[in-house]
C-alpha cells in the first residue's frame, strides 16, 4: 500500500457507466439490426456499416481537431446514432446519402451543441429528417424485402404511403387494405415495406424488453406514446372507419415501434421526470397521428418526437420529482 | 406480506456482508488512549481532568459545555498524560485527553456482570439523568446527544419509538452482530426508551437481509412480552434492503408511513429513532450505571485478511487496531471509518476511535477509484435515486451558475449525504460533493437570514411596548 | 392595376406608422429617466462586471458612485487611478490615488518542498477538499491545489504551475479584484502592494504549526523562528501564531530578512540583480553583534537578565 487515497462519500460506485447503457442499447438493437440484414440482404449491411463508421469517425475528428477535447467515442452513443440513422433509412440509400446524413447527425445536431449530453434534438432523427427533406426520392424510394441474397428489387410503398395516396385519390380505408392484403401478423413480424428499423416490430419490441430487464430505461414514454396513439386514433376510427386508420394499423406500421422504444426514450433529449416524461409521450402521440391523418407527409414518427424534444427543456422546468416531505 | 420500504429513491448496492458471522471479539486493551472531547454533535465538553490524574475507566474526564454536549468518560484506567491537540482521522486538529493505560480497573459501581436487569424504572426523568450521565449519543452515525433526543419539547408527544436495525450500509455488520449477541439487552433498552418517552408503542426495525436477527428478536420480544409494561408494545418489522434505509427520515417513511416535513424534526410526526447501538448502550447506562466507553466496530473488506467484529474502547488508535488484525494490506487503497456510503475516508491512520466509529472497511483501488468524470446523459438516475426526491443533476447547474435562490427553492438544504446520486451517476460525476458544497451555503444563508429575523424582531420589541 | 398598387402602398405604409407611433407611445410610456452621469461613469469603467470593487457590477458601481457624497468608498481595482481619475472628472470630485496592488500567492509547498501523503480523490475543487480533510500534506494550512482560485479570476490572470503545483499569478494581468482571495478557501491569496518597479517582499507563507511541524510538513514553511523580525530595522515584520508576516506599508525592500531566512519562506520578486545572500548576512549579523555590544556596554544587567531567562 503506498499513498491511501482519500476522497468525499459514497467509496463505492454503481458498475453502470454510460459506456455500459449505451452498449447495453446496441445490444438491444441487435435483433432489429439482424432481422433488417436478413430481410434487406447486402445493401441494408453496407448502409450499416456506413452509418455506424462515418458516425464514429465523425465523432472522433470533431474531439480531435476541432474541440481538441478528450475522444469520447469510447462511451459507445456515437454507435447508437449510427445504427438508428441506418435503421431508419431504406436499404437502397446510396452510401453517400448516408454519410451527409451522419455528418449532419453527429456533426450538426450533436457536436456543435457540445456532444453527448448537451444535444437538444436526437441526432440520428435529424439526420434522418435531413435526408428526407434534402433527397426525397431516395428517401420514399421503399424495397420490399426480398431475402439476403435478392437481387430483384421490387419497390413499392409503404403501408402508411399507400392509404395516404389512395384517401388522396378518394379511396377508403377499408377498400386499400384489402385491396393491398395488409395484414396484422404481417406487420407484426415482417415483410412490410418501409426503412430497415420499421420491417420487424417483434424484433424491436424484444430490444426494448432487454432494455426494461436491464434497467436502461423506464417503460413510461414509450406505453404513454403507443397509448395515446392508440387512444386517439380509436376515437377518429369510431368516428369515420372510412376516412381513418384503425388504431392496430396505426401502432403497427411506420416507425411507431421504432421511434417510442428507441428513439424517444433517449435519456438526452427526453424529459428527466416519469410526469415529465408521459407529456412528452402523449405530444408525440397525438402529434404523430396529426400529421399521419391530416399532414402531407405519410409518416409522422420523426417530427414528432423533434418538436417534442424542443418542448423538454420546458417539461423539466414544470414536472419536478416528489420531494420528502414537501407538499 | 408485501416488502415494505421507504417510498422515494434508494439504491441497491452489492450487501457484502462479510464478516456477519464473525462473534464479536474484546480487542485487548491499547497501551494509550487517545480520547476526543468533541464526539458528538453539539458544544465539545469540558476537560475536567489535568496531566498526571489518575483515572479509572468510567470516570468522567470532560463535562457537557452546554446542553446539547454529552459527557466524555475515560475508557480505560491509567494516568493522564496530557490534553491536547491531536489531528483526527481528516487530520484536523481536535483536543484529545491521552491516557496511558495501567491495568484495567472500573470505577466503584458499575456493574459489569452479565445478569440480565428487566426491571424498568418508574420514573422518566430518572432515565433521561441516567443517559445523560452514561454520556450516551446515538450511535448510529449521527452521534446526537441522545439525553437531547429524549427531552420532548413542550408540547411534542411522541406516538412511536423506531429503534434502527436496519444496518443497510454494506459491509457493516456490528448491529447485526449486537441484535444476535445482546438482542435481550437491546430489547430492554427499547422499553427504557420508551418509558423515558412516555410512549407505548416500538417497532424495532431489521432489513429482511439479516433474517438470523429478525427471528432471534422477534423470539425474545414475543418472549418478552409476558412481563407486561412496555415490552407489550415492542414489534419487530421486517423492512425489504434497500439503501439509506437506516436514515432517519426514510426509517420513518418506511415504518410509519410519514414524512418528515422540511426542515422539521422526527418528534413533528410524532416519531423518535434510536439505533440497536444506542438502545444497547441506554441500556448498559441505565440498569448498570456503566458509561459509553466501548462499541463495537466491524473492521472488514475483501482485501482485509481477517474479518471481526470488535468491542473497543473509546479512544484506542485506528492502527492499533488494524495491527492486532495483521497490518494494513498491501492491496489496501482506501480506509473508511464507517460504511462505504456514508463513512469517512481515513486520511491519518494515528487517529483514534470515537463513540460512533461503527466500522473501518478497506477497499482496493478498483473498488473504490473514483472514474474520471464525462459528461451528464441527463439520464435522470441521480434524482430516481435520490431519497429525498432532490434533482442533484439541477442543483448541480444551479450551484454553477450560483443561483443560491434557485439551490434553495430546489431544496439543496434537505440533502442528506447519503451519496446515492454519486453512486448512480454513470458519468461519475461528483454529483454530492458539489450538492453537499450547495447544501452549505444555502443553510448558512438560511442560518443568517433567521438570525437578521430575529435580531430584527427584538429591535421592533421596544418600540411597541 | 395602378389602384391595387397604390392601395398596397398605402396600407403598408399606414401600417407602417401605425407601429411606429405604438413603439414610440410604448417607450414614452415605460422610459426610465436615469442621471445621465451613470451612462458616463459606466462607460468611463473597464465593463468587465468582476466586482472586485465590491458591487455588482460596473453599472451599479456607477449607478452608486453618482449618488455617493465622495468617491472615498468607490475604487475600481482593474481601471485603477487612471480610469478613477476620469471618473473623479466626470463627477466633479477629488480622489486620492491608491497603490496599484497585485495578488500574491503565499504558499511555498511545491510537490518538492512538501511531500505528498495520501492522494485526494474527490472532486477537483479546494472548497470540496478542504471541507472534506486537512489535505493531501502534512500542512493544514496551504495551497490545496484544485485551482478554485484559477476558476474564480475573470481576467485569465491566474493559472497552475503543473510543476509545483502551485497558482501562479501573472501580474500584467492580475487586475487586483480580489476574486481569488475570496476564492481561496485557505486564505493563501492576499492583495498587496504592487511595490516601485513591481519589486515586493512577502512571506510565502501562512503556516501556524509551531516550528518542527511546519519544517516537518514542508522544507520551505515559515517556522517562526523571528530571525527576519529581529532582523528587519524598519519594524516591518510581525510574527503571529508562529508565522511571520510582512506589512508592506512599512517594509523598504533592503532584502535583509529574504537574506536571513533559514527556511527560505520570505521571496522578494522583480528586483534587478540576484541576492547575494551570504553578504548581506554577513552584514546583518555583523550589525546585531555591534548592537548586541553596544547594549551589553550600555546595560550590564540587561544582557545578565537575558541569559537568565
Amino acid at each position: 500500500m503506498d499513498k491511501i487515497l482519500v476522497s468525499p462519500n459514497p467509496h463505492l460506485h454503481s458498475k453502470t457507466t454510460t459506456a455500459v447503457l449505451m452498449r447495453d442499447v446496441v445490444i438491444a438493437l441487435l435483433p432489429a439490426v439482424v432481422v433488417s440484414v436478413v430481410f434487406y440482404g447486402w445493401k441494408e449491411l453496407l448502409v450499416l456499416a456506413v452509418s455506424v463508421l462515418s458516425c464514429v469517425l465523425i465523432e472522433w475528428s470533431v474531439t480531435k481537431y476541432l474541440l481538441r477535447k478528450p475522444c469520447t467515442i469510447g462511451d459507445w452513443s456515437a454507435a447508437v446514432t449510427g445504427i438508428l440513422l441506418a435503421l431508419n433509412l431504406p436499404s437502397t440509400t446510396p452510401w453517400w446519402v448516408v454519410l451527409i446524413g451522419a455528418i449532419v447527425a453527429i456533426g450538426v445536431a450533436k457536436m456543435t451543441f457540445g456532444g453527448l449530453g448537451q444535444n437538444v434534438f436526437n441526432p440520428a432523427l435529424v439526420g434522418r429528417v435531413f435526408l428526407l427533406i434534402s433527397f426525397p426520392t431516395y428517401m420514399t424510394h421503399w424495397v420490399q424485402p426480398q431475402g439476403l441474397f435478392g437481387v430483384d428489387a421490387v419497390t413499392g410503398a409503404t403501408p402508411l404511403g399507400v392509404i395516404k395516396e389512395g384517401l388522396m385519390q378518394g379511396a377508403s380505408v377499408p377498400e386499400l387494405m384489402a385491396g393491398h392484403g395488409y395484414s396484422y401478423s404481417q406487420m407484426l413480424f415482417a415483410n412490410i415495406g418501409g426503412s430497415a428499423g420499421e420491417a420487424c416490430a417483434i424484433a424491436l419490441l424484444v430490444g426494448f424488453v432487454y432494455l426494461l430487464v436491464r434497467k436502461v430505461i423506464k417503460p413510461w414514454i414509450t406505453l404513454s406514446i403507443l397509448g395515446t396513439v392508440a387512444a386517439v386514433s380509436a376515437i377518429f376510427w369510431l368516428a369515420n372507419p372510412m376516412q381513418f386508420t384503425d388504431p392496430l394499423f396505426n401502432l403497427l406500421t411506420g416507425g411507431l415501434i421504432l421511434g417510442s422504444c428507441f428513439m424517444a426514450t433517449d435519456y438526452v433529449t427526453s424529459p428527466m421526470t416519469t410526469k415529465g416524461g408521459i407529456v412528452f409521450g402523449i405530444g408525440i402521440g397525438f402529434i404523430t397521428l396529426m400529421i399521419r391523418y391530416f399532414g402531407s407527409y405519410p409518416e409522422g414518427v420523426s417530427f414528432a418526437i423533434l418538436i417534442m424534444n424542443s418542448v423538454v427543456p420546458l417539461l423539466n422546468k414544470w414536472f419536478h420529482q416528489k420531494k420528502y416531505g414537501r407538499a | 406480506m408485501a416488502r415494505r420500504t421507504f417510498s422515494i429513491g434508494g439504491v441497491h448496492p452489492s450487501d457484502a456482508k462479510i464478516s456477519r458471522d464473525c462473534k464479536i471479539e474484546v480487542l485487548p486493551i491499547a497501551p494509550t488512549v487517545y480520547i476526543a472531547v468533541a464526539q458528538h454533535i453539539g458544544a465539545p465538553a469540558k476537560p475536567v481532568v489535568a496531566p498526571g490524574d489518575k483515572v479509572k475507566a468510567g470516570d468522567v474526564i470532560a463535562e457537557p459545555g452546554a446542553f446539547m454536549s454529552a459527557y466524555i468518560h475515560s475508557s480505560v484506567s491509567g494516568t493522564v498524560k496530557s490534553i491536547g491537540p491531536r489531528q483526527d482521522l481528516s487530520g484536523n486538529i481536535q483536543t484529545v485527553v491521552e491516557i496511558e493505560v495501567e491495568g484495567d480497573e472500573w470505577k466503584e459501581g458499575i456493574d459489569l456482570s452479565d445478569t440480565l436487569v428487566t426491571d424498568i424504572p418508574e420514573d422518566p426523568k430518572a432515565i433521561i439523568e441516567k443517559v445523560r450521565l452514561g454520556g450516551v449519543v446515538g450511535l448510529g452515525g449521527a452521534t446526537f446527544p441522545t439525553h437531547v433526543k429524549l427531552s420532548l419539547p413542550p408540547g411534542k408527544k411522541c406516538e412511536m419509538l423506531i429503534i434502527n436495525g436496519c444496518e443497510c450500509e454494506p459491509y457493516l455488520t456490528s448491529d447485526f452482530r449486537t441484535l444476535l449477541e445482546k438482542g435481550e439487552q437491546v430489547v430492554v433498552g427499547t422499553a427504557l426508551l420508551m418509558q423515558a418517552l412516555g410512549v407505548d408503542k416500538a417497532t424495532i426495525a431489521i432489513e429482511d437481509n439479516k433474517p438470523e436477527a429478525i427471528e432471534h428478536i422477534s423470539g425474545i420480544v414475543s418472549a418478552f412480552k409476558a412481563k407486561g409494561g412496555k415490552y407489550e408494545g415492542i414489534e419487530v418489522l421486517p423492512l425489504m434492503k434497500k439503501y439509506p434505509e437506516g436514515g432517519e427520515k426514510q426509517l420513518i417513511d418506511a415504518v410509519m408511513h410519514r414524512q418528515v416535513p422540511s426542515g422539521c424534526l422526527p418528534i413533528d410526526v410524532g416519531a423518535v429513532v434510536d439505533n440497536v447501538c444506542t438502545a444497547l448502550a441506554v441500556y448498559e447506562a441505565v440498569q448498570k450505571d456503566k458509561p459509553l466507553v466501548e462499541n463495537s466496530v466491524t473492521v472488514t473488506g475483501e482485501c482485509f485478511p481477517k474479518q471481526a467484529n470488535l468491542m473497543v474502547r473509546v479512544g484506542t488508535p485506528l492502527r492499533y487496531i488494524i495491527d492486532y488484525l495483521g497490518g494494513v494490506p498491501q492491496e489496501a487503497a482506501k480506509v473508511i471509518s464507517g460504511g462505504p456510503m456514508m463513512g469517512k475516508a481515513v486520511a491519518n491512520l494515528d487517529a483514534a476511535t470515537l463513540k460512533g466509529t461503527g466500522g473501518l472497511l478497506f477497499l482496493t483501488r478498483e473498488q473504490t477509484k473514483r472514474m474520471p468524470e464525462s459528461s451528464c446523459i441527463r439520464c435522470g438516475k441521480c434524482s430516481e435515486a435520490c431519497p429525498m426526491g432532490l434533482e442533484p443533476f439541477l442543483l448541480r447547474r444551479l450551484y454553477k451558475a450560483g443561483d443560491m435562490e434557485a439551490l434553495e427553492a430546489n431544496a439543496a438544504q434537505d440533502c442528506i449525504m447519503c451519496g446515492c446520486c454519486l453512486y448512480s451517476c454513470p458519468a461519475g460525476i461528483p454529483l454530492l460533493d458539489i450538492v453537499s458544497q450547495a447544501r452549505g451555503q444555502v443553510m448558512g444563508i438560511m442560518r443568517a437570514r433567521a438570525a437578521a429575523a430575529k435580531a430584527a424582531a427584538e429591535a421592533a420589541k421596544p418600540k411597541t411596548e | 392595376m395602378s389602384t391595387t398598387i397604390i392601395w398596397t402602398i398605402a396600407i403598408i405604409s399606414g401600417l407602417g406608422l401605425l407601429l411606429a407611433l405604438t413603439l414610440f407611445l410604448v417607450a414614452q410610456r415605460f422610459k426610465v429617466v436615469e442621471d445621465p452621469r451613470i451612462e458616463q461613469v459606466e462607460k468611463a469603467m473597464p465593463g468587465a462586471n468582476c466586482g472586485g470593487c465590491g458591487f455588482a457590477g460596473c453599472h451599479a458601481f456607477a449607478e452608486s458612485a453618482v449618488k455617493a457624497p465622495d468617491l472615498d468608498n468607490h475604487f475600481c481595482p482593474v481601471g485603477g487611478n487612471e480610469t478613477m481619475k476620469q471618473v473623479a472628472a466626470i463627477l466633479g470630485f477629488e480622489i486620492k490615488e491608491k497603490a496599484p496592488m497585485v495578488a500574491v500567492v503565499r504558499c511555498n509547498g511545491t510537490c518538492a518542498n512538501r511531500p505528498r501523503i495520501n492522494e485526494y480523490d474527490g472532486s477537483l475543487s479546494c472548497k470540496v477538499k478542504a471541507s472534506l480533510y486537512s489535505g493531501d500534506t502534512l500542512c493544514s494550512f496551504g495551497c490545496l491545489g484544485c485551482g478554485d482560485c484559477v476558476g474564480a479570476c475573470k481576467f485569465d490572470a491566474i493559472g497552475m504551475d503543473p510543476e509545483t503545483g502551485l497558482p501562479v499569478v501573472d501580474e500584467s494581468k492580475c487586475t487586483a479584484c480580489g476574486s481569488c482571495v475570496k476564492a481561496c478557501p485557505k486564505g493563501i491569496i492576499e492583495l498587496r502592494n504592487k511595490g516601485p518597479r513591481s519589486m515586493r517582499m512577502y512571506v510565502s507563507c501562512v503556516n501556524k504549526d509551531k516550528g518542527p511541524a511546519a519544517k516537518k510538513a514542508c522544507s520551505a514553511a515559515c517556522i517562526g523562528c523571528g530571525i527576519c523580525a529581529k532582523a528587519c530595522t524598519h519594524d516591518a515584520i510581525v510574527i503571529e501564531n508562529n508565522a511571520a508576516y510582512i506589512d508592506y506599508a512599512k517594509c523598504k525592500l533592503c532584502r535583509e530578512c529574504e537574506a536571513m531566512c533559514p527556511t527560505g519562506a520570505i521571496h522578494g520578486i522583480n528586483f534587478p540583480k540576484p541576492l547575494d545572500k551570504e553578504a548581506v548576512k554577513a552584514r546583518v549579523q555583523e550589525r546585531q553583534k555591534k548592537e548586541r555590544e553596544a547594549a551589553a556596554a550600555a546595560k550590564p544587567e540587561v544582557k545578565k537578565e537575558e541569559s537568565n531567562g
